[in-house]
């Protein structure tokens, strides 16, 4: 038996690593993805103060940190039974929906960029952040640069920091926003509905119109038919902050749908020997290793299965660019991953036309932003939708609000084990007679990187081409071969 | 002429301080052409490989966040001290522990335990633990969790240190500065942040009088602050006054209180210990039932005071010691 070591992943947190495993024909019989990460978060929130929970959290990634300050600061509410006044969540939901859209363009452009407009097949020394450049122009990079940049100063303003913000208490927010910020923050949102109808335009226009690429998507090494789960609003349409959760079966029928407070009846996480993350899935499914199918508690999140999960988009043009997609895919639910790129794009639609809606909304320049809590703390639980997926947090608390207990199901957890099953068909499908080739490299790749998984932390933020290094030893455990891509 | 060479690697961090050097946005840029970046697993080209190629000391700095919490951090940054003539230790993680550093409270029995075994979505009958060796059909192997986070200085040595959780791209581009100019101040010193506190550049400073004596403290929930006033006269526990300046107030701006991710100032040795005696010296207590009173509102003072230096500290953490 030999193995294959694929090490490091860079742009994994924690330096991730598949460890492929050959029997003596050199075909493909098993791959693991280890992720060698932990710090004990839920360990160490023991004994703090519940309300500095919003700015401990975001330190679990800097990448995604508004999702745990918005998911902690809503936590606090529950477990302060405080309802904050409706500026407040409306000003907390516009700039959430501001994250997003600036999250997900940064993948969208910088990180799959690299394999949807410059293409999957383009040499290797195009296949990065300059090739898209190189694609879409100048002027349309600095479009792009400038947007985040402005989605980033506003966020800073309204939240303190951008990286790790501080705004958020339990009944509100910290205080007003000034006349002058909300005009801007109207300004921004016009040039974010541009934005966003103009990305929609790049996808259709680089990508759909790609034969090659959209067989690809559909291709079956990449479909895997597992449950999809999402926060919904009262319609059964996609909610970024707020909702409940919804949860559709491999052949997209309501499998179960429940309030944040019963996760603990639904979710179960598994632990395997081989890695430090956990694998959630559906507890009464149960857990039948990694495996897909109605039989099997794997669950994926984030924008395909949100998409997946709900009934539709709750504003115009994300709902028109949802019901091409699933008519041009074959209806619902869709089960290829590379699919997660054509639905980030429509969630950047649907975030640009929330955020514009919210800037506009009168309330957000009411000076009622906050309500002191009276109630004595005890129990508290919260979910948004992460850019990644849906993200959970649960406290509990003595009567002065000290962290007696903490759990928390972050995003990547929730598609961890179908990222496995990414990873390991890829092998299985590519690797065979001990034939080994780049094929492999970027087969892999694409396969984890439709996730944008968040052990990818810092992944959406440079150039988008995966360098990878394989190791393949004899059973003797010499290297016998090394194959690079960079 | 061969441009500088640099490298940047994380520890345990979570990908804040790559994002504050990517917020240098079009400065970038500028970064690119003056250095030659060859080692940045986030951004560029895993090359640890090269890395072990390059000859001692050829790369002229190397700039490390995130505390070492794996084995396998602590490999590469010995590895980066070795090829490096100047290593930075960049944000609050890497200098001091920064908030994973908290983890020191508890050990690493305790957290394994609850993590994989008592947390309550946890289904795990067989209590099965993450392995440092597992064999399936092969070895597998993780990198060991060590028994506590060190700041980057306990592992290696280190050259300078840039504050921050996490440093803004404006102390990340004055810290660039100051190491490309080759006029570089004396070991040890803390690079592109303030040499005051943060009250001297805080806009609500002219609020701030004189004197203050506090008759009670307020957590940042309880109260709805005046954001024009002074929070430390509105009883909120603002570390500004012992917290080192050049974040440009972005906490206080929102109207919450500084928790002191820049760390200390200058000959300050423990930065937690400092600010408990600056709010000793201004709490109106003097009787044995205040200090009771003043324990129970505020019941956290580890994760108020140290919340970014607790390694770093003369307390270090939970440290387990056996009777003979």
């Amino acid at each position: 038996m030999r193995e294959v070591i694929i090490n490091p992943i860079t742009r994994l947190e924690g330096h991730g690593k598949i460890v492929v495993v050959l029997d003596d024909a050199g075909n493909c019989i098993k791959a693991y993805l280890q992720v060698p990460e932990l710090r004990g978060f839920e360990k160490f929130a023991v004994g703090r103060h519940a309300e500095d929970m919003p700015q401990i959290t975001p330190r679990i990634c800097g990448v995604c940190p508004m999702a745990h300050h918005m998911a902690s600061t809503k936590t606090l509410d529950d477990l302060y039974k405080v309802d904050p006044p409706e500026p407040a969540k409306k000003i907390r939901e516009m700039v959430y929906n501001i994250f997003m859209l600036e999250d997900h363009a940064l993948h969208f452009y910088i990180l799959a960029g690299p394999d949807f407009i410059v293409g999957p097949k383009a040499p290797k020394t195009e296949r990065n952040v300059i090739g898209v450049i190189k694609k879409v122009g100048n002027e349309v990079a600095l479009k792009i640069i400038g947007m985040r940049k402005k989605l980033r100063k506003l966020n800073e303003t309204i939240a303190g920091k951008v990286i790790h913000p501080v705004f958020g208490l339990p009944g509100g927010i910290s205080r007003p926003l000034s006349k002058e910020v909300v005009e801007e923050a109207r300004k921004i949102s016009d040039e974010a509905i541009e934005f966003a109808e103009f990305t929609y335009k790049i996808f259709k226009d680089i990508v759909l119109k790609n034969e090659e690429y959209v067989n690809l998507i559909t291709s079956e090494a990449y479909t895997h038919r597992t449950y999809y789960m999402g926060l919904v609003d009262d319609k059964n349409r996609v909610n970024f902050y707020d909702g409940k959760i919804r949860v559709v079966s491999p052949r997209g029928l309501e499998y179960a749908k429940f309030d944040v407070h019963q996760y603990l009846d639904y979710i179960a996480e598994h632990v395997e020997p081989w890695t430090y993350i956990k694998f959630p899935y559906l507890k009464k499914v149960g857990w039948r290793g990694f495996i897909d199918g109605e039989d099997s508690g794997i669950m994926s999140v984030a924008p395909l299965a949100r998409l997946n999960a709900a009934e539709g988009m709750a504003t115009p043009r994300a709902q028109e660019a949802y019901e091409e997609m699933y008519s041009m895919l074959g209806g619902k639910p869709v089960h290829h991953t590379l699919a997660n790129h054509w639905a980030r794009v429509i969630e950047i639609i649907y975030a640009a036309e929330r955020f514009r809606e919210l800037a506009y909304d009168p309330d957000i320049e009411s000076r009622d932003v906050r309500k002191i809590p009276t109630a004595i703390p005890d129990v508290g639980v919260g979910v948004v939708e992460a850019p990644r997926g849906t993200l959970i947090h649960h406290y509990e608390t003595d009567e002065r609000g000290v962290i007696k207990k903490a759990n928390l199901l972050v995003a990547t957890q929730h598609n961890a084990a179908r990222i496995a099953l990414s990873v390991d068909k890829a092998a299985r499908s590519l690797i065979k007679g001990g034939v080994i080739d780049e094929g492999l490299l970027n087969m892999v790749e694409m396969a984890f990187r439709a996730y944008d998984p968040c052990h990818a932390c810092g992944t959406h933020t440079l150039p988008g081409n995966l360098p990878i290094k394989i190791y393949i030893y004899n059973t003797e455990g010499q290297l016998i071969k090394t194959i690079e891509r960079f | 002429m061969e441009k500088p060479k640099m490298a940047l690697y994380w520890c345990a961090s979570c990908g804040g301080c790559e994002e504050a050097v990517v917020d240098l946005a079009e400065k970038i840029l500028d970064v690119i052409n003056l250095v030659d970046i060859v080692f940045w697993p986030v951004a560029v080209d895993f090359k640890i490989d090269d890395v072990e190629k390059l000859p001692d000391g050829s790369i002229v700095a190397s700039l490390i966040n995130g505390g070492v919490r794996l084995s396998e951090h602590e490999h590469v940054v010995k590895l980066l001290r070795r090829k490096s003539k100047i290593v930075v230790a960049y944000g609050a993680c890497s200098s001091w522990g920064g908030i994973p550093g908290l983890a020191n409270l508890y050990d690493k029995e305790e957290i394994l335990k609850y993590v994989y075994g008592d947390a309550p979505s946890v289904d795990n009958p067989g209590g099965v633990r993450p392995r440092e060796k597992h064999v399936e059909e092969v070895e597998l192997e993780l990198p060991s969790f060590l028994p506590r986070l060190l700041p980057l200085d306990v592992v290696i040595d280190v050259d300078y240190y840039i504050p921050g959780c996490p440093p803004t791209p404006e102390v990340t581009w004055k810290a660039l500065e100051i190491l490309l100019s080759g006029n570089l101040p004396p070991k040890g010193s803390v690079l592109g942040a303030s040499d005051r506190a943060l009250c001297y550049e805080c806009p609500l400073n002219n609020t701030k009088p004189d004197k203050i004596l506090l008759k009670d403290i307020k957590r940042p929930h309880q109260v709805i602050v005046d954001p024009e006033k002074c929070l430390l006269t509105q009883e909120l526990i603002c570390l500004g006054p012992v917290t080192r300046g050049g974040c440009g107030a972005l906490c206080i701006k929102a109207a919450m209180p500084c928790t002191g991710c820049f760390g200390s100032l200058d000959e300050v040795i423990d930065y937690g210990g400092k600010a408990v005696s600056y709010f000793a010296s201004i709490l109106d207590y003097y009787t044995e039932e205040d200090v009771e009173r003043i324990l129970d509102r505020l019941p956290d003072p580890m994760g108020v005071f140290y919340r970014y230096t607790l390694p770093a500290s003369r307390l270090r953490g939970k440290i387990k010691t056996t009777m003979r």
